[in-house]
């Protein structure tokens, strides 16, 4: 899952000249092809209802497990919390040692240490939010720190904001070199990268070509994910945001032959939306992305969700919340 | 990189057939009864299997005679007198019952005209409800639309088998609504939601005689529409049958509307929004297997970004899914008849001949029904046939043009004139576009939209006449 700091090198130069100023970064994101809202939202509401059952619908339960970042961000969690959120990542249905474990577990930096202990050689890996989270606003030394100390911790995927303000007032180059330096300061001591999540917070980004350009700009950064939102602002994630962002990773593929992440996160709650998403990504990017290196779920409650359909499905009866654990 | 297979291969979803009877055979729709027809009986298919859906009754002259007589007497002794608002009740009674019953329409349309039943659940039948409701709201203000508010009498109606309760819809209701009485023809190959719409008003408890429904094939539209006690023709289908029509009716007082084929451009600008282009695209050719007059035929791009517009479209195209017409996640249904796929195969063989570059995404075809698979032909000109006739079919030629006069003079270098697609970031652009187009619909950054409050029909060979709207009243008022 990591890459080198060699390769990050690399990426920058190509866009070496685009990303040399605002203005260069502004022709070049204005020149991207717009996003026509209406088309797109009819787009990503025609994809909602493609029907997925029996097999298909199966798969895609254990697929979406398996794509889950099982979240707690909230200013009263504790360790003991984090243990038991880790308990679960690892072993979603206690009671069905075929239910695969999540991708991750994610939190905030003061207790990756405490979620890296808990999850020991799971293979379950531990995000952790950075560079002040949720907004943003802080001075560009303390977010690095914040994130070195995330790192230090053992965080195997950094999740950071970008700077709102910054991008919308049209600074481009001050998000694009603070993307680059974040990418920098998660380096670990034996020269390798903890994974860079890049969140937009797409509901304060309004505009789905603000959406497109944040994306490009964040792919040529170098981040290995885009991330729609920090769950604190609504509109969280929506289908057709995420699709906007889809395409661009596809395009981004095509262009450069670099494959780019994508995390919904956010008010993602049901297995049938998250099958919606499955399918959108499915049919804009293609079966490629339909993997925990190239999509996932920033979520809490819809893991139980996607648990009782599975056993829905394997029953053939409902089972009630109680049957399954809290976190 | 080397594309993974896909694990995440959508299992069939099919839409179940048990909400709707299908009786073995049909008689006519004559003065409130079904009767029999005196002309020998034909079969109606399910163009997805070849299956034999019912036995339906041919109308003879005579036939055509009693239903015209019945919609005659209808009109002078209750419908042409009856005040619009009382008319408005029965309207709106339709328009209720069509939602009421939507899911058996849809999955009856689905099965007898081959197209994917999420079309007929989210477009045919909602949209068919739609002019119900609409027109129902003019029957009472008429005397306020500019147009008169006397009805002319009786109206003949023929109608395609594209879209079969649509285009029963867009004829029936403002026919309706403005106090005449009908006598409809549904194609041969497409009868059954007719008849089932015959059934409705029997539900609606509309009177006798105001709305009859025969079928049969040419001969049966040809007496109709030169039946003498008809006051209007109102026809959708082919050039070629409309030529005859309109002289057939030459020099009577019968009026007339008809709406026509088609070969639309569909314009891409350099600064268009791609991806939201390219699904206009798709839609524009692809749905209702392209069996739609104002389809999106001719896909005229600039050639700036064509490259890039081909590589999407393909990418696009090649996630299609073409199959079973009741399967919930089918894009691509049956070719409606064996005839029509003949003549989609004919025209498409010349342009392959003609030089012109053939494309379609690797698709299975099932092995019984009528298929054509989605196919594009690149490097075509003005001067291909594929460029200049209708083919009526899941086929697009692509052309390129390099500046907004280009397009304009291109759009406008056809026999045809029913719609056009306009497809840039640029208002200005739009409007200046709009204007010189001689298309009866333009369309800006979206395709194949249809309301009934918005009028349609076309230029030239397209026909004459308009219907949806106000405009569409015109054509039912003295």
């Amino acid at each position: 899952m990591s890459s080198t700091a060699a390769t990050s090198g690399a990426v920058r130069d190509v866009w070496a000249d685009v990303t040399a100023s605002d203005r260069s970064l502004r022709r070049f994101l204005h020149g991207l092809p717009g996003v026509d809202q209406v088309g797109a939202e009819a787009r990503a509401a025609s994809l909602g209802t493609r029907s997925i059952k029996t097999t298909a619908k199966a798969y895609a339960i254990d697929l979406a497990i398996r794509m889950v970042d099982l979240t707690t961000l909230e200013g009263q969690d504790t360790p003991g919390k984090v243990r038991a959120l880790a308990a679960k990542a690892m072993r979603p249905d206690p009671a069905d040692p075929t239910c695969p474990a999540t991708a991750a577990v994610c939190v905030y930096p003061d207790l990756v240490a405490t979620a890296k202990e808990a999850l020991g050689t799971s293979g379950v890996h531990v995000a952790s939010v950075a560079t002040a989270f949720p907004s943003g606003r802080a001075a560009l030394d303390v977010k690095l720190a914040d994130v070195r100390d995330a790192v230090a911790a053992g965080a195997d995927e950094v999740d950071m904001v970008i700077d709102r303000g910054a991008f919308l007032s049209g600074r481009y180059q001050q998000v694009h070199d603070e993307i680059v330096a974040v990418r920098e300061a998660c380096a670990r001591a034996d020269g390798s990268l903890a994974h860079l999540k890049v969140i937009f917070e797409t509901g304060e980004l309004q505009t789905y070509d603000n959406v497109r350009r944040a994306s490009w700009l964040a792919m040529m950064a170098g981040a290995d994910f885009i991330k729609t939102s920090t769950g604190k602002v609504q509109p969280a994630a929506t289908l057709p945001v995420t699709m906007v962002m889809v395409e661009a990773v596809r395009d981004f593929r095509e262009q450069t032959g670099r494959m780019v992440g994508v995390k919904p996160a956010g008010g993602i709650r049901s297995s049938k939306d998250a099958i919606k998403y499955l399918v959108m990504v499915n049919e804009v990017a293609g079966p490629d992305w339909l993997d925990p290196d190239w999509f996932r779920f920033g979520a809490s409650t819809l893991l139980n969700d996607l648990l009782m359909q599975r056993t829905t499905m394997q029953t053939g009866r409902y089972s009630g919340p109680d049957y399954f654990t809290l976190d | 990189m080397a594309k993974k297979s896909n694990p995440f291969e959508y299992a069939p979803a099919l839409e179940s057939r048990s909400i709707v009877d299908i009786s073995p055979s049909y008689g006519l729709f004559v003065d409130g009864e079904f009767v029999d027809g005196h002309g020998h009986s034909f079969k109606t298919i399910s163009p997805a299997t070849e299956e034999v859906l019912a036995e339906v009754a041919e109308a003879d002259a005579a036939d055509v005679d009693r239903a015209v007589k019945a919609a005659r007497r209808a009109h002078s002794r209750v419908w042409g007198r009856m005040p619009g608002r009382e008319r408005a009740k029965y309207l709106f009674r339709i328009a209720r019952i069509l939602q009421e019953r939507g899911r058996e329409l849809a999955v009856l349309e689905s099965i007898d005209n081959g197209k994917p039943i999420k079309e007929t659940r989210d477009v045919d039948v909602p949209i068919a409800a739609a002019h119900f409701f609409y027109y129902a709201g003019w029957a009472d203000k008429l005397e306020y639309s500019g147009y008169g508010s006397q009805s002319l009498g009786v109206a003949a109606q023929v109608i395609p088998w594209n879209f079969p309760l649509l285009m029963l819809a867009w004829k029936i209701a403002p026919a309706l609504a403005c106090g005449n009485t009908i006598v409809l023809k549904p194609a041969e190959t497409t009868p059954l939601t007719a008849l089932l719409f015959a059934e409705i008003c029997q539900q609606a408890e509309l009177p006798p005689g105001v709305v009859n429904i025969i079928t049969g094939a040419g001969e049966t539209g040809r007496a109709l529409v030169s039946h003498p006690d008809v006051d209007k023709v109102a026809f959708t289908g082919s050039t070629e049958v409309g030529r005859a029509i309109a002289q057939a009716v030459a020099g009577s007082q019968k009026r007339v509307t008809l709406e026509l084929g088609g070969k639309a451009a569909n314009i891409v600008f350099e600064d268009a929004a791609l991806d939201q282009a390219v699904e206009g695209i798709v839609n524009g050719i692809f749905f209702n297997q392209g069996h739609v007059c104002c389809a999106g035929s001719r896909l005229l791009v600039q050639e700036s970004v064509a490259d890039d517009v081909l590589a999407r479209l393909k990418r696009r195209m090649a996630t299609l899914r073409l199959g079973d017409p009741l399967d919930k996640n089918t894009d691509i249904g049956a070719i409606n008849s064996a005839e029509q796929l003949a003549k989609i195969r004919e025209l498409s063989d010349i342009g392959e001949q003609e030089g012109a570059g053939r494309w379609s995404p690797p698709c299975e075809l099932p092995d019984h029904g009528f298929w054509f698979p989605p196919t594009i032909f690149t490097g075509v000109t003005q001067a291909h046939r594929i460029a200049r006739e209708e083919i009526f079919g899941p086929v697009l030629s692509v052309l390129t043009f390099r500046t907004p006069a280009e397009a304009v003079a291109k759009a406008n270098n056809s026999p045809y004139g029913l719609s056009a697609g306009i497809w840039t970031e640029k208002g200005s652009l739009i409007l200046k576009m709009a204007s010189s187009l001689r298309a009866g619909v333009v369309w800006a950054n979206t395709f194949n939209k249809f309301d009934p409050t918005s009028p349609f029909g076309g230029y030239k060979e397209s026909g004459y006449g308009r219907e949806g709207g106000r405009h569409g009243l015109e054509g039912y008022l003295k």
